[in-house]
């Protein structure tokens, strides 16, 4: 064997899979959290052993009717998602045709995103009631304001070339927007309406959890307030898989709208 | 001649108002007026929309009183706690992962996916380990506040000059050195940038956590006008909230010199 075969024929760091020493990690986070949780150094009813957590995924399948609950939640995002790409998208165009109402109101629109909107849930549940309508509404109204910004963004970062072309044709304002500003928009505006339901599933969640009605924010509220902790720590997980998926899915579906990327 | 004499000519004096101005102040005065027939119209629930002049007088009582100034304090304390908290950690973990490719590979994409969640639904594990009192608010106001602070403090690391980093192992610079004198300085922007996304994370965190479960605070004030009906003084609570969070968030941007990045 020669010198320069050693280092190739010990594994180094390097020839690890980052992703597996990640899952390793994890893995071994939660076995020594059960560890723990078994040999009575952290209370069991603080922090229930997870494999007591594992088990109460099948009973929340079972006993709290999750996908029924998955699919309010669902609804609920998919009519704050209509809203968002008609209202929003609609708006930022609007907003970006007059070029004098844009440099009047974009700023307020940007200053509206850093507002913390999803505080004025108690207002909405006076105006609205409790029910799904509120909490499309929270989700809705958190996810206007990136739908807007980029939607003008998008449109108003057409290539000037692409606007000569359509100009050289002699397209109708009407042609010149189906033709050239709004497909070559398309990929600045689905990052606004990713964005934008991003914002509405994080607050359509957490207004479900807040007011205990519809989805999966309310399951967790059940489980919390019956004093379920395996079952509350569950049904946080599935929330946390949801998320992961549907970001995963938005993301994949960005990815298809910009090959070039 | 004809040239220097055309250019000693006065400028026409610019508007007083310009058309952008003009325009905002007809939107504002449209929205007003439009607010005020509503709340006068009876189509909606009475005091569901307050008339305009009920909010200015419920905003006028809310800042004179000093109850209202004392949990504003002790949410923006339960605020910069968990900034101090949530950054700080953030700051530590984001200068790691942005430092290492392979811890970056390994953990990063937990971070990322983990960031977008919804947060306030890990209410009921603050309480549980941290009590129903100021702690839970300020776990809660933390674990939001971290990864939008870590994920950024990481790209922003790995987009530092590699010449400056150069430039410190050239001298021979420690990793602590190094941490003060070329990352940080290099990373301002990232930095502020993630802490100003992370101010609004950690604000509606401990505001949501307090309207859940809370005897103190600005998310308790605007449950109690919820659960009193008042509605003049709960418009008067948003809007000064409003008003806060926006200007805190400007301020953020402002010292760290974020508005310096778009004239250059």
């Amino acid at each position: 064997m020669t010198d320069a075969a050693l280092p190739t024929a010990r594994p180094s760091r390097a020839s690890l899979s980052p992703r597996l020493v990640g899952f390793a990690t994890v893995i071994g986070a939660l076995l020594a959290a059960e560890g723990l949780v078994q040999l009575g150094f952290v209370n069991r009813f603080i922090v229930p052993p997870p494999s007591e957590v594992i088990d109460a995924f099948r009973r929340i399948v079972t006993e709290e009717h999750v996908f029924r609950r998955f699919l309010a939640t669902a609804a609920e995002c998919l009519v704050a998602g209509v809203l968002l790409t008609v209202i929003g998208v609609g708006a930022g165009v609007l907003i970006n045709r007059f070029k004098l109402l844009q440099q009047a109101i974009e700023t307020w629109v940007a200053s509206v995103a850093a507002a913390p909107l999803v505080i004025m849930y108690p207002l909405f549940l006076v105006v609205f009631g409790r029910n799904a309508l509120t909490i499309v509404m929270m989700g809705f109204i958190s996810g206007l304001p990136p739908t807007i910004l980029k939607t003008i963004e998008g449109i108003s970062g057409t290539r000037q070339v692409l606007v000569n072309v359509g100009k050289s044709f002699n397209l109708s304002a009407t042609q010149q927007f189906w033709k050239i500003l709004f497909p070559a928009a398309l990929p600045t505006i689905f990052v606004g309406v990713r964005l934008g339901l991003i914002f509405a599933l994080i607050n359509i969640v957490g207004t479900e959890f807040l007011i205990n009605y519809g989805g999966l924010g309310a399951l967790i509220t059940d489980l919390a307030e019956r004093y379920d902790l395996a079952g509350t720590y569950a049904a946080i997980c599935f929330v946390i898989l949801v998320s992961v998926v549907f970001f995963l899915a938005l993301e994949q579906a960005e990815k298809w709208l910009r090959p070039a990327d | 001649m004809a040239e220097t004499g055309r250019l000693r000519q006065p400028a026409p004096p610019a508007p007083l108002v310009g058309p952008v101005a003009l325009l905002r102040i007809a939107i504002v005065l449209a929205l007003l007026a439009l607010w005020e027939f509503l709340a006068h119209s009876g189509w909606l629930y009475r005091d569901v929309v307050p008339s305009l002049l009920s909010i200015g007088v419920a905003i006028v009582d809310l800042l004179s009183h000093t109850a209202y100034y004392y949990n504003l304090g002790v949410t923006a304390a339960e605020i910069a706690m968990a900034l101090l908290i949530g950054g700080t950690s953030g700051l530590v973990v984001g200068l790691v992962l942005g430092g290492s490719g392979f811890l970056s590979k390994a953990f990063e994409p937990y971070l990322y996916y983990l960031g977008p969640t919804p947060k306030i639904i890990f209410l009921p594990i603050a309480i549980m380990w941290f009590g129903v009192e100021t702690p839970s608010k300020i776990a809660l106001g933390t674990f939001s506040c971290f990864f939008p602070i870590a994920l950024s403090v990481a790209a922003g690391m790995r987009l530092i000059d590699r010449v400056l980093v150069r430039v410190g192992q050239s001298f021979r610079a420690s990793t602590l050195q190094m941490v003060f004198k070329i990352y940080l300085p290099a990373m301002r922007h990232p930095i502020i940038n993630g802490l100003r996304l992370g101010f609004g994370f950690a604000l509606i965190g401990t505001l949501l956590a307090e309207t859940r479960l809370s005897n103190k605070g600005i998310g308790f004030l605007i449950m109690q006008a919820d659960a009193t009906f008042d509605m003049p003084r709960m418009y008067a609570m948003l809007i000064v909230l409003f008003v806060l969070a926006i200007g805190a968030n400007a301020l953020i941007g402002r010292l760290g010199g974020l508005d310096s990045i778009k004239r250059t």
